[in-house]
């Protein structure tokens, strides 16, 4: 079994010649900046959680590294299919942080994305979204549109057929997907070890005979590079991937969750010496004059944009009571008017 | 026009809708070279290319996971799941994705995609291969469920179902698939989706019912007639959503109303309008609402199918029953 593919130790040293983009300091910050602003939203997210002014969160803490580093390999023209613990992602992608309050806070208009708009909302049923990607891959062959589609879920989800299934379609047909792999070591409160005899995740995709690789999720350069070539192949023609990337879920599932229940902190605390953004900022510091000043700059500018965004999401006036019944049918059917007549207006 | 069968008339209208609809995509169980295990999409894949008509792997979620994510991107996919007995894994992604996607961005993307499904017994097939769970599908808000029962109108709906913007899965009574043949005229028109439809009209008792069940129904009416009572016939059509106004209308007019179905009797489609005209039609009602059904039991195997159906004896009972009541 090769290591999995890692540019940066956990120290920002450089484990291997590094990918063209990752030379580059311009790109290198934005990825830094994606995963500060990542974190700092998260953080603003459980304050809120906690304060009851937001629903179940579920935390992206420790997995920053995966969803930017995945979102930044994408086009435009991509479609992105996230689970529930992909804000990074999303971000990155052009979704607002006052869009992700909004869906996290109960309310749907945070899934009517003004940015990337062929994106999927967030997706909760677990494993559900790789058959979407499937469809969305075929839309896109169907329809030659050069793209491809990324989904991400845990490592929990593919334990379920739908991630098997799809896999398989996706290897049967050669649709242009990528499947991605948020192995944070725990689903809820089973860990890795019990959720599976496979000796990777990665390897469940020999059975679709296609390409898997393991990717350390910590390190941003390795998923991007990663997921550039996975993209790469879909724009050949050359079919899906999945991609394994190894992390770590440093917080608990959710808001809603108690992880001392069945962890031990001292399970989680070295693993705190992994995580993606020390590794970066290290190498930054090292390789590319990132300063004291740079770095609270960014933490001052990403503090402030999560409160003007937390602001207005607090500002956001709910939708009348109409407004279930308005995008149930693209049409209301008359039994259904008449149900909207009776809730009202407000 | 030709004399088409319902499997005939299927046939054309997905014909018709890939002539029609460059994003019209076919997929399903051996739906290609072997053109369905009823022969629903014999041919096409020779007329409309093996990327249109396709053989997927054998997977029911994916099948209907594959359809949301297609029709979230831009096509109209028309998928086929082989026997209803096999529709319940893809459940999950009907009422928790297809028929959601819309509301739950507000619109910003939708689900026009047709599930097809042949249901109900009366074929003399294997076990999981008779049943009628429509109550399931019709439980879920968002979706549209949809059943033909003649050739004319197997062709105008299902041609409604893939034009609609939404998710439609059109339950295909396989018993009739060839039990009738009638000019269909292949123009492309399609039918109200949401209309119930008067077959026979009559002022003594209102029978509604749907799909294969029709024929006890519309027999049962004939029966009734040589005894001098005049039964009305609704051919339901749209079990969601329900188009309430026509029966409600017809029960005003007569007073008494027997529901037919083959599905199992526990909150089927018959409670649903009982409880309607419970509501809406009390004092127009001078007797209770009868529901003929299929028994509460499991699917039988075939030995015992024709005693699990609902007979024209019992649902002329029904409606004699009912007719008591003055």
């Amino acid at each position: 079994m090769s290591e999995p593919l890692r540019f940066l130790d956990a120290e920002g040293g450089c484990a291997r010649e590094l990918p063209d983009f990752a030379r580059d300091r311009e790109t290198l910050v934005a990825l830094y900046a994606a995963m500060v602003r990542t974190r700092s939203f998260d953080a603003k997210a459980i304050a809120l959680q906690r304060t009851g002014r937001l629903g179940t969160y579920a935390s992206s803490l420790g997995q920053e590294a995966i969803s930017v580093g995945v979102a930044s390999a994408m086009q435009d023209r991509d479609v992105f299919l996230p689970s529930f613990r992909e804000h990074g992602g999303q971000l990155w992608r052009g979704v607002s942080m006052e869009e992700l309050f909004l869906y996290w806070g109960g309310d749907e208009r945070g899934n009517d994305f003004a940015g990337p708009t062929q994106d999927f909302p967030v997706c909760i049923p677990v494993a559900s979204q790789f058959p979407h990607a499937a469809g969305v891959a075929l839309a896109m062959q169907q329809k030659g549109e050069n793209a491809g589609a990324v989904a991400i879920g845990g490592d929990g989800a593919t334990s379920k057929g739908d991630f098997y299934e799809a896999l398989n379609v996706v290897g049967a047909w050669g649709l242009p997907a990528v499947f991605v792999i948020s192995n944070n070591a725990w689903a809820i409160s089973v860990p890795r070890s019990e959720q599976t005899h496979a000796k990777t995740l990665a390897d469940k995709a020999i059975a679709a005979g296609l390409p898997g690789e393991q990717v350390d999720g910590n390190d941003v350069i390795a998923v991007r590079e990663a997921t550039g070539r996975a993209l790469e192949r879909c724009r050949a023609g050359d079919g899906g991937t999945l991609i394994e990337c190894l992390s770590y879920r440093l917080g608990d599932h959710t808001t809603a969750d108690d992880a001392s229940r069945y962890r031990d902190e001292t399970e989680v605390s070295p693993h705190w010496q992994e995580e993606p953004l020390i590794r970066l900022r290290n190498h930054l510091v090292a390789a590319h004059d990132w300063g004291k000043a740079d770095e609270e700059g960014l933490l001052r500018s990403s503090g402030e944009a999560v409160e003007a965004a937390a602001e207005n999401y607090l500002a956001t006036e709910p939708d009348p009571a109409r407004a279930m019944f308005d995008h149930l049918y693209a049409a209301i059917p008359e039994d259904l008017a008449a149900l909207a007549e009776e809730a009202g207006d407000d | 026009m030709t004399e088409l069968t319902i499997i005939d008339a299927i046939r054309t209208a997905l014909g018709r809708a890939l002539h029609d609809d460059p994003d019209v995509i076919l997929f399903g169980e051996d739906i290609g070279i072997d053109g369905g295990v009823f022969r629903a999409t014999d041919g096409l894949v020779q007329r409309f290319g093996a990327a249109r008509v396709r053989d997927t792997p054998l997977s029911e979620t994916v099948i209907a996971g594959m359809a949301v994510g297609a029709a979230a991107h831009g096509l109209k996919p028309v998928a086929e799941i082989q026997f209803m007995g096999f529709i319940y894994s893809t459940i999950d992604q009907l009422a928790n994705h297809a028929a959601r996607l819309r509301n739950r961005t507000r619109g910003r993307l939708t689900c026009p995609m047709v599930l097809r499904a042949p249901f109900g017994s009366g074929i003399k097939a294997p076990e999981h291969h008779s049943e009628s769970m429509e109550a399931m599908l019709a439980h879920i808000p968002g979706l549209r469920v949809v059943v033909p029962s003649s050739p004319t109108r197997a062709y105008g709906l299902l041609l409604a179902a893939i034009r609609d913007p939404d998710p439609v899965v059109f339950l295909e009574p396989k018993r009739l698939y060839r039990s009738m043949s009638e000019p269909v005229q292949d123009d492309g028109v399609a039918l109200p989706l949401d209309r119930a439809v008067i077959l026979r009209e009559g002022g003594d008792v209102t029978l509604v019912s749907w799909g294969a069940m029709l024929s006890e129904t519309r027999a049962a009416a004939e029966s009734l007639a040589g005894e001098g009572i005049d039964a009305e016939v609704i051919d339901l059509s749209s079990l969601k959503p329900i188009d309430r106004d026509t029966i409600r209308a017809s029960v005003g007019r007569t007073g008494r109303c027997v529901i037919v179905h083959e599905a199992p009797l526990t909150a089927g489609l018959g409670a649903e309008i009982a409880a309607d005209l419970a509501e809406h039609c009390l004092t127009s009602l001078v007797a209770p609402v009868r529901r003929v059904t299929g028994f509460d039991t499991v699917m039988p195997y075939p030995k015992l199918e024709d005693h699990y159906m609902p007979s024209v004896e019992r649902v002329r009972r029904a409606a004699l029953d009912v007719m008591e009541f003055s």
